[in-house]
């Protein structure tokens, strides 16, 4: 009876060191890409934000309707020309698939744009706006830097606020729609 | 019936005889010194506090530890988000003045491999310095060491807390020396390409709430162009 003890223990040892490396941890929760080809090269994704009900925090030196109400914005004046917003992001199917900051910054007098769209199972990307809006009311911006899945990709990436239309009672106010242009590094020549 | 009681007590001992081992293995999670500590260059040190409650908003699932800040903020309960956490806090330079905000997504990593010793989080910070700059930061966690050092002992202790010194440097990638990846954004650090490195100070930590009292530091190295004109 002892033998099939230690047995038991070896299996034990075995068996739960082949659960540890076999079954993962952590699964990241996936909605499927919906990635369509750019007609210029490249893929394009689009992303939206529907306001207010997706909007996570705003907040700033005077503004009027901090979100949450109790925020506690920091009111030191050396950050008195920063504010920036949360937000949950949406897929085209209207699906949650990242989280989003909007940050607006003055520099030298010029307005600073900036988000970070991280989408968890997927990656983050980080994009400097031009703060200059293009005839049509949106601005586009270019992705500086990305992490995992977006690493290798650089591209660029609007932003529009589009009126909600419908009437509908529970609809939003309105979205904020981020087009996104991914288009592949190219790879340095290999040295002959 | 009395062997498959023995083969299945043998079982159990042997499955916690290796949950044990593996938490207590002293050939993983261990924390080397930060690359950074032994810098030459300019390296800018950022303070927050690591307490969820004293920053200016942290939100989760809200069926986490810690509770989301402050109580009424949107919570991150859809299936695509429900393993991250957002935050915003103000940064604090070495003289303790405010230096700037930040910004921080973190996922939990399906890189993670606690065979290993590896307990990741995929993490990125924005920072916002008046008057020098913005950068991005992208780093990979590890948070083995604080589970191994500071959670368990608080789930071994009679009071559900653990109260000491604990120091480590979390970040574990995707730099090479274990260094976060740091993109400059705009002012003296447009363009420039730095390392830097995430790292925790805890004091007391509870089971019903997670941190009472620590503090997080970010150091980032500053591009060095005396050494780029040197090379030139």
């Amino acid at each position: 009876m002892f033998k099939t003890f230690l047995i038991g223990i070896l299996l034990g040892i075995a068996a739960a060191a082949g659960a540890l490396y076999a079954i993962p941890a952590v699964d990241q929760h996936r909605e499927v890409s919906i990635v369509s080809v750019a007609p210029n090269g490249g893929n394009s994704e689009s992303f939206h934000i529907n306001i207010p009900m997706d909007r996570v925090m705003a907040g700033g030196q005077g503004q009027t309707a901090a979100l949450p109400a109790e925020l506690a914005w920091p009111q030191d004046t050396i950050l008195a020309d920063f504010g920036a917003e949360l937000f949950k992001v949406r897929n085209a199917r209207d699906a949650v698939v990242g989280i989003a900051a909007r940050t607006v910054a003055k520099h030298d007098g010029a307005e600073i744009i900036d988000w970070v769209i991280h989408l968890p199972a997927r990656g983050s990307v980080y994009v400097n706006m031009n703060p200059i809006p293009q005839e049509g009311g949106y601005r586009v911006g270019q992705i500086r830097s990305g992490t995992r899945e977006f690493a290798t990709l650089s591209g660029a990436v609007s932003e529009r606020w589009v009126s909600d239309t419908s009437g509908e009672e529970d609809a939003p106010a309105g979205r904020v729609e981020l087009a996104a242009i991914y288009v592949g590094r190219a790879e340095p020549e290999a040295i002959e | 019936m009395k062997y498959i009681l023995a083969l299945i007590l043998g079982l159990l001992v042997g499955g916690a005889l290796f949950a044990v081992g593996a938490t207590y293995n002293p050939f993983v999670g261990k924390q080397g010194l930060s690359p950074l500590a032994v810098s030459k260059s300019q390296v800018v040190v950022l303070s927050y506090s690591a307490n969820a409650s004293e920053g200016i908003l942290f939100t989760n699932d809200g069926k986490s530890r810690v509770d989301p800040h402050p109580e009424k903020v949107l919570q991150l309960w859809e299936q695509s988000i429900r393993q991250t956490t957002a935050m915003a806090t103000t940064l604090r330079d070495a003289r303790n003045q405010v230096a700037g905000v930040g910004i921080k997504f973190a996922s939990l990593s399906e890189k993670t491999r606690l065979i290993s010793g590896e307990a990741l989080v995929d993490s990125v910070w924005y920072v916002y310095l008046p008057g020098r700059g913005g950068v991005f930061i992208e780093q990979t966690e590890n948070y083995w060491s604080y589970f191994r050092d500071v959670v368990v002992p608080a789930y071994r202790s009679s009071s559900d807390t653990w109260t000491g010194v604990w120091h480590g440097s979390m970040t574990s990638g995707p730099g090479a020396l274990r260094t976060a990846k740091v993109s400059g954004a705009y002012g003296e650090f447009e363009g420039s390409e730095m390392l830097g490195v995430e790292s925790l100070s805890i004091r007391a930590w509870r089971v019903d709430s997670g941190v009472v009292a620590a503090e997080g530091q970010l150091l980032i190295e500053l591009q060095d162009d005396r050494v780029v004109e040197a090379v030139e």
